[in-house]
């Protein structure tokens, strides 16, 4: 289509008026096309912009926007700021706890909310909204109120961050969750309790199952909210730091080159996760 | 496990949702063994007499039992009965096989790979073992549909419309296959449909169900040819159904005046006693004879009736008679080369014999259990 084009457009000068025409039509036709590379072109140049500068060698001891020299240093010395990987060990432990705890209480109000019909059903479905709803900066600074007042300002951070961000994590659990069990046909656990399952191994076997994608889905949507969460954290994390607090104030100081090192391997890990998701999609389809 | 043979019996049950009553103080036994179909309208509480039997849904009142073990407070997977669901409702994440092995497993069956593997056979599946449901297609879906319950060799098995969402070729197809499947393993088949062809050509017994309730329970020839209200007089096949008014008794016939004319009907196939009444005729049981052609000794005569339509369908000639009174009948006659055929306009006496008519409750709607063209399928 493309060469066939190109070669009717290279024709002579008496094909002119022709050639020009479909050189328009070539490129009305591909309009959605170009239209969707601009788009991913705009999404990506930041990340670009990381990973580049993830192998810049500043001239001073703060990272610049200019590209100096390439070095491999950044790459080999993430520890190397002050506080840096203790920022990220802390992240990533308050995320793993506060996805675990709150993809399972999520996933429990799930199945409570969709499978169960109790008193006060109805207003449960509406006020877990609430977290959701509330502005960020709000709920941070009633988490912190309440934490003092209840006398936990002495341990401000690990634990009160994981109660933090479990509390606005579990929301978006229970919604998600709700979503993928409200399309699924209760007839399919009918059927397996018909065919000899007791309600465990229904749940094992049948429900379970096929909730899966949801309650993964959850989980991955928890953790990424959890990690990157900078509001809530700042008001709850008392002396620890976590990652995107560390990033914030290293802005206000140096900012150490090796944060876009660290900021390469998010995104390549993220990176591995979809594309393997996909990988693993395609294999299962081409299997069945 | 509960006993895992004897009849099924429903004993005073009803279910109520809400204020609405579903199922109405039924009784209802299924001889063991036999191919019982439950039949009637959209709507009438079929689904949910079956998942009351399967345990899937509690009685509001009554007991159900299966020989003399009383099943109703006991969770499903205790019961010795298996469905296969309307909808099929085959499990996406397991293959075929995995389906079908489903119950075996849960039961701890040592040779529940042999098992599944006949059984399959049994359905011609074989070679679809390892598929998922979604691959394969609705008549396949069907048969692993029917393989799961079956394979199970459970005391009763509970079909709810499982040919419903087959095209008209297949369901011909799968329900001469049920059929033999069901007298090759002798298990009790109670086969949900609002499909009275389907009913007729399978079953043993039927159960004619409407809002709730059993409108009469028989063999296909004896719903037929017998029916006791208008309702099965229209949902099984159709009726001719003439307002005639009781005079007296001869014999064994009870004396009816239908619009002036004196007739008779066997006092077995009549449900009144005296007074007003249905007098009901099956279309194909009438013939319709020139006026004064012939003489009718023995038999009952309607004079009068004057051709209103014909429609010529290959076996069979279709007339519509119109009635001195107002009234169109319907007369099938096959065309076996006996009969004169008739025009448009031509005048008729409509003959039968006194064993093809009955007699029905007056009370009752005439136009109850038609078939409105939504229904029809
Ligand atoms: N869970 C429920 N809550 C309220 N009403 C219900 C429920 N299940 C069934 N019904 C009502 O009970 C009646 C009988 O339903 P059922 O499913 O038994 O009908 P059916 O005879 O199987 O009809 P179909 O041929 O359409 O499957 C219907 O009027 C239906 O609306
Ligand atoms: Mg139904």
């Amino acid at each position: 289509m493309a060469t066939s084009t190109a070669e009717r457009s290279t024709a002579g000068p008496g094909t002119r008026p022709h050639a020009r025409r479909s050189v328009g039509r070539w490129f009305a036709n591909r309009l959605v096309l170009f239209i969707g590379i601009l788009v991913l072109v705009y999404t990506f140049v930041p990340i670009g912009y990381i990973i580049a500068l993830s192998f810049n060698q500043p001239t001073g001891r703060s990272a610049t926007a200019e590209f100096d020299a390439f070095t491999w240093h950044n790459w080999a010395s993430i520890c190397e700021p002050d506080g840096l990987c203790d920022s990220l060990k802390l992240s990533l432990g308050v995320s793993i706890t506060a996805t675990i705890l709150a993809t399972l209480l999520g996933t429990l109000m799930a199945f409570a909310l969709v499978r169960h019909s109790f008193r006060g059903r109805g207003a449960s479905n509406l006020v877990i909204f609430l977290p959701m709803a509330t502005p960020e900066v709000v709920m941070g600074a009633s988490l912190l109120a309440m934490f003092v007042s209840l006398g936990f300002d002495s341990i401000l951070g690990f634990i009160t961050l994981v109660i933090a961000h479990t509390l606005f994590c579990l929301s978006f659990v229970v919604v998600t969750v709700k979503a993928r069990l409200t399309g699924m046909d209760s007839r399919l656990e009918q059927a397996a309790m018909d065919l000899y399952a007791n309600e465990w191994q229904t749940f094992r076997l049948v429900t379970l199952p096929l909730a899966m994608p949801g309650i993964v889905a959850a989980a991955l949507l928890a953790f990424s909210l959890s990690f990157d969460d900078f509001i809530v954290s700042n008001f709850t994390a008392g002396q620890s730091v976590t990652f995107p607090l560390y990033i914030y104030g290293s802005k206000l100081k140096d900012f150490p080159p090796q944060l876009f090192a660290v900021g390469t391997i998010m995104f390549l890990v993220s990176f591995v996760f979809v594309i393997g998701g996909e990988l693993w999609r395609m294999r299962r389809r081409a299997r069945a | 496990m509960a006993e895992t043979s004897g009849d099924l019996r429903f004993e005073g049950i009803t279910k109520k949702f809400g204020d609405f009553v579903a199922v109405d103080d039924l009784d209802l036994t299924v001889p063991q063994g036999s191919f019982f179909a439950l039949l009637g309208p959209s709507g009438c509480g079929k689904t949910t007499s079956l998942r009351m039997a399967a345990g899937l849904e509690e009685p509001t009142a009554g007991r159900v039992l299966i020989g003399e073990t009383d099943i109703t407070g006991l969770r499903p997977y205790k019961r010795p009965v298996n469905t296969v669901f309307q909808s099929y409702a085959l499990f996406p994440h397991l293959t075929i096989f995995d389906n079908v092995a489903f119950g075996l497993r849960r039961r701890g069956v040592q040779d529940f790979k042999k098992k599944t593997q006949d059984m399959l056979e049994l359905v011609q599946l074989d070679g679809y073992a390892a598929r998922k449901p979604t691959q394969l297609s609705g008549g396949q879906q069907q048969r692993v549909a029917l393989a799961r319950a079956l394979v199970n060799e459970p005391g009763v098995l509970l079909l709810d419309e499982p040919l419903g969402a087959l095209d008209l070729k297949l369901r011909r197809q799968m329900q001469i296959e049920l059929k033999r499947i069901q007298t090759d393993v002798g298990i009790t088949f109670v086969h949900v449909t609002h499909d009275q062809e389907e009913a007729m050509t399978m079953a043993d017994t039927i159960a004619v169900m409407n809002h709730g309730v059993i409108e009469q329970m028989g063999t296909p020839a004896e719903l037929y040819e017998n029916p006791r209200t208008t309702f099965v007089a229209n949902f099984l096949g159709q009726s001719n159904l003439i307002m005639a008014t009781v005079t007296g008794r001869s014999g064994d016939s009870l004396v009816v005046d239908c619009e002036g004319q004196t007739i008779e009907v066997e006092a077995s196939r009549s449900h009144v006693e005296s007074g007003r009444a249905w007098l009901g005729v099956r279309p194909e049981k009438l013939t319709a004879v020139p006026t004064g052609r012939e003489d009718h000794a023995g038999a009952n005569v309607l004079t009068g009736g004057k051709v209103s339509d014909v429609s010529f369908v290959g076996v069979s000639t279709q007339y519509l008679v119109a009635m001195p009174w107002g009234e169109e009948l319907m007369v099938f006659q096959q065309n076996t080369g006996q009969h004169t055929p008739l025009g448009h306009g031509d005048t008729v006496d409509l003959v039968w014999s006194p064993g093809h008519a009955f007699l029905l409750d007056a009370k009752q709607d005439a136009h109850a259990g038609m078939m409105t063209p939504e229904d029809d399928e």
